[in-house]
C-alpha cells in the first residue's frame, strides 16, 4: 500500500510583503494509511502554512508533494478543488458550517461540488450515514445555531467524511471546545482511526495531541521532533475517569453538606 | 452543480434578508411597473383611436380644408378653415364618379361632412346632441343600416329637405314610450348651439319661436358603443339643410371620398389632390388622407410617448441594476467565509460565480416579474377609475422581464467574478 501522504524537501515562500517569509523550510514526511499524526509547534512555526499544503489549498514553492500517489505539485486550481473534495476531509477550529443552513444540508454540501454527480436521494442517505457515524442522525435537521460546540464540530467531520476521503485534516479541532467536549470529539476521531481512517491534526495542546498515534513537531519551518506517542490517552478510558472524578467531588460536597 | 439546486440556494440566500431583497430589487420594481402601466394605457387608447378611424368606413380618403402638412403655427380645430365648398365635393363627383370615361371612376361614394352640436326638441321632451349634414350616399359609406324606413335620396339633398334620420338613442329619449317604427314621421325641433339665433329665417317662418322643424323619415340601426361612445347619439340630416337651416354657413368641414377598391386609395387621393389644386388655383389649401395617414398622425404622439417611456425604463433598469451590483458586492464580503468554506470542499470559482450570478438574476428577474404584476394591476385600476381602455402588451411583458434578467447577467456579474477569485486560505480566515 503506497503512503498517504508522501512530501519531499517542501518548501513555502511569502513574497507578497517586502522580506520574503521563508514558512516552511525542507520538511520531509511520509504517511501510511491508518496513521493518527498531531501537528504540533508554536505559532509561527509554520504548521498552519504545511496544513495548508497538505490540504492542498496552497502549492509549495518548492519540493514534491504526493497524495496518495498523485503529484499534486503540479496541478491547477480547479483539479486541486476536485483533489480536495474527493481525497480530503477538513475540520476547522471555529467549525465553519454554513450558518442558517441544517446538519443535514452541511453534511450533503462537498456531494454537490462532487464530479460524479449523486442523486438527491443518494446525496441524503450517504450524509444520514455519516451523521450516524458521529452519533448526531437524530439532529440532522437542526441548524447549527441550535447545536453546541461539540455537537457542530461533530456535524463538521460527518461533512469531512461524506466524500470517502483517503486522508482527514483536523486544524485546532478542538480549539474551540471545552475539555470534556474536546474527549469526546477526540473519541470521534479515535474511532474513526480504527476503522482505518487515517488522520492529520494540527494542535498546540500537549494533552490534546497524546490521543494520537503519533506526533511531529515544528520549529520555525522544520520538523524537530518525530516519534510515536508514548502513553497513548484513550478517549473512552479519560471519559470514565472524568465522570467518576465528578461524581466523586459531588459525593464529597454533598457529604461535607451533611456534615 | 446542479442548476436547480443552486437556484435555490439562491433563493434561499435571499430570503433570509427579505426587507433588502425588496428594497433591492425596489428599483427594478418600479422602473418595470411604471413601463408596463404606462404600455398598457397608451395600448388602450391606440386601439381606441384606431377603431373610431376604422369605423368611418372602408377604402376611405378623407378631404379637409387646411394644410395640415404645414408644420408649426396655430391651427384651428376641425371645421375652422373655410376653404372647402359643396361644389368642391360636386367636381369630385363629377370627375370620377360619374365620369363619361370609365377608367376616371375610381371612387364608390362621396359625401360631404358637416357637424354641429344641437338641442333637439319633441314630444315636449328635450335632448342636446350631435346633428350631422351628409348626402346621401353616407349610409354606404360607413356601412350603416337604416333599420326602419328609409334614408334621405339625393332629390332631398338638392332641394335642403327638413328630413332627418335619427339614432336609436334620440328615438329612447325623445320618444321614451314608443318604438323605432311608430316615430316615422313624427316632428323634431333641431336648435342649432346657441340657441334661436340659428333657427334664422325658417324658424320665424315657422312661427314657434326659434328651431326648425325636421320631419323623421329614417331610424338608423343601433351600433352601440366605440370606445365609450354613443354611436347611436346621432341625427342625420342633408348636409344641404344642415348649411341652410342650421349653421347657417357657406362651407363645409369634411368630404368622405369612398375609393371602389383598396387598391384605387392612392389613385383616388392624387387625382382628388390635383382636381382641388386645380379648382383652388394652385393654392393647396386641403389635406387629403386615407385611413393609415389618420392613423399614422394620431397615433405619433403614442409613439413618442413610447420611446420616452422606453427611456426612462432604460434609465431605471441601469440604477436598479447598480443597486444590485453594491448589495451583491456587500452580500460577496459578508458571505467570504462560507465562499472559503464551499472552496475549501472542493468548489471551482466557476461554481462560486454561478452561485452568485443566479443569485443576481433571481433578484432581478423576480423583481421584473413583480413590476409586471403591478404594472398591470395598477394600469387595470387607472382604466377602470378614469373609463381608460386598457390593453397590456405580451410583448412588453416578454422584454420587461428578459431586461430583468439581462440587468442580473450584468450587474451582478463583477461581484460574482469577485467571489470566484477568492482564495480559500484568505477567505476561510476572514473574519
Amino acid at each position: 500500500m503506497p503512503a498517504v501522504v508522501k512530501i519531499e524537501e517542501i518548501h513555502k515562500i511569502y513574497d507578497s510583503g517586502d522580506v520574503p517569509v521563508h514558512a516552511v523550510r525542507g520538511v520531509s514526511l511520509e504517511i501510511q494509511p491508518g496513521e493518527f499524526v498531531a501537528l504540533m509547534g508554536a505559532s509561527g512555526s509554520g504548521k498552519s502554512t504545511l496544513m495548508n499544503l497538505l490540504g492542498c489549498l496552497d502549492r509549495p514553492s518548492r519540493g514534491n508533494y504526493h497524495l496518495d500517489g498523485i503529484d499534486v505539485a503540479q496541478l491547477d486550481k480547479n483539479e486541486l478543488a476536485d483533489i480536495r473534495n474527493k481525497k480530503l476531509g477538513f475540520v476547522f477550529q471555529g467549525f465553519n458550517l454554513l450558518a442558517r443552513t441544517t446538519a443535514l444540508e452541511n453534511v450533503e454540501l462537498p456531494c454537490l461540488y462532487g464530479k460524479n454527480r449523486l442523486s438527491s436521494k443518494m446525496m441524503r442517505e450517504r450524509a444520514m450515514h455519516c451523521l450516524d457515524i458521529v452519533g448526531l442522525s437524530n439532529r440532522a435537521d437542526h441548524m447549527p445555531n441550535q447545536l453546541s460546540g461539540g455537537q457542530q464540530q461533530r456535524v463538521a467531520i460527518a461533512r469531512a467524511l461524506v466524500n470517502e476521503p483517503q486522508l482527514l485534516l483536523a486544524d485546532e479541532p478542538t480549539g474551540n471546545l471545552d475539555s470534556r467536549t474536546s474527549i469526546e470529539v477526540m473519541g470521534v476521531f479515535q474511532k474513526l482511526n480504527e476503522q482505518g481512517i487515517t488522520i492529520v491534526m494540527v494542535t498546540h495542546e500537549l494533552d490534546i495531541a497524546r490521543y494520537c498515534k503519533r506526533y511531529l513537531i515544528l520549529r520555525d519551518g522544520v520538523v524537530v521532533r518525530d516519534e510515536p506517542t508514548q502513553d497513548r490517552s484513550i478517549a473512552e478510558q479519560e471519559l470514565t475517569k472524568l465522570k467518576e472524578a465528578e461524581t466523586a467531588a459531588k459525593l464529597l460536597a454533598t457529604g461535607s453538606a451533611a456534615a | 452543480m446542479r442548476f436547480f439546486i443552486t437556484l435555490r440556494m439562491a433563493l434561499r440566500a435571499l430570503s433570509r434578508n427579505t426587507m433588502r431583497s425588496i428594497l433591492t430589487a425596489l428599483g427594478i420594481i418600479i422602473g418595470v411597473a411604471a413601463v408596463i402601466a404606462m404600455v398598457s394605457i397608451g395600448n388602450g387608447a391606440k386601439t381606441q383611436v384606431q377603431a373610431a378611424i376604422a369605423s368611418l368606413g372602408d377604402n376611405l380618403v378623407l378631404v379637409t380644408p387646411g394644410n395640415q402638412s404645414q408644420g408649426g403655427g396655430v391651427r384651428g380645430g376641425m371645421g375652422a378653415a373655410t376653404t372647402l365648398l359643396p361644389a368642391d365635393a360636386d367636381a369630385i363627383s363629377a370627375s370620377f364618379l360619374q365620369s363619361q370615361d370609365e377608367k376616371d371612376n375610381c371612387v364608390g361614394a362621396i359625401s360631404p361632412f358637416v357637424a354641429a352640436r344641437g338641442q333637439v326638441l319633441a314630444n315636449g321632451l328635450n335632448w342636446s346632441t350631435t346633428v350631422y349634414g351628409v348626402s346621401s350616399d353616407f349610409p354606404n359609406i360607413r356601412s350603416w343600416r337604416v333599420a326602419e324606413g328609409v334614408f334621405f335620396d339625393d332629390p332631398e339633398v338638392v332641394s335642403a329637405a327638413k328630413v332627418a334620420v335619427v339614432g336609436k338613442t334620440i328615438v329612447d329619449n325623445l320618444f321614451p314610450d314608443a318604438d323605432a317604427a311608430s316615430v316615422i314621421g313624427q316632428s323634431i325641433r333641431i336648435y342649432g348651439q346657441g340657441g334661436g339665433g340659428f333657427g334664422g329665417a325658417s324658424g320665424g317662418a315657422s312661427g314657434t319661436g326659434g328651431g326648425t322643424p325636421f320631419r323623421i323619415i329614417g331610424v338608423m340601426a343601433s351600433k352601440g358603443y366605440n370606445a365609450n361612445q354613443d354611436q347611436d347619439d346621432v341625427i342625420f340630416i342633408p348636409y344641404t339643410s344642415h348649411m341652410k337651416r342650421i349653421t347657417r354657413r357657406t362651407f363645409i368641414s369634411q368630404i368622405y371620398v369612398q375609393a371602389k377598391t383598396e387598391d384605387l386609395i392612392p389613385k383616388v387621393k392624387s387625382d382628388v389632390t390635383d382636381l382641388l389644386t386645380q379648382r383652388h388655383n394652385g393654392t393647396i389649401d386641403f389635406t387629403v388622407q386615407d385611413q393609415a395617414d389618420i392613423t399614422a398622425a394620431r397615433t405619433a404622439s403614442t409613439d413618442a410617448m413610447t420611446y420616452l417611456l422606453g427611456a426612462i425604463a432604460g434609465v431605471s433598469l441601469v440604477v436598479g441594476g447598480i443597486g444590485i451590483m453594491n448589495i451583491m458586492l456587500v452580500s460577496v464580503t459578508e458571505r467570504t467565509r462560507e465562499i472559503g468554506i464551499r472552496m475549501a470542499l472542493g468548489a471551482h470559482g466557476s461554481d462560486v460565480l454561478t452561485q452568485f450570478l443566479i443569485e443576481a438574476i433571481a433578484l432581478s428577474s423576480l423583481g421584473g416579474l413583480v413590476g409586471v404584476a403591478l404594472g398591470i394591476g395598477g394600469s387595470i385600476m387607472l382604466g377602470n377609475y378614469k373609463n381608460w381602455p386598457v390593453e397590456p402588451s405580451t410583448a412588453a411583458m416578454v422584454i420587461a422581464v428578459g431586461f430583468s434578467a439581462a440587468v442580473g447577467v450584468f450587474f451582478g456579474y463583477y461581484p460574482a467574478r469577485k467571489a470566484a477569485q477568492l482564495d480559500p486560505i484568505e477567505a476561510l480566515r476572514y473574519e
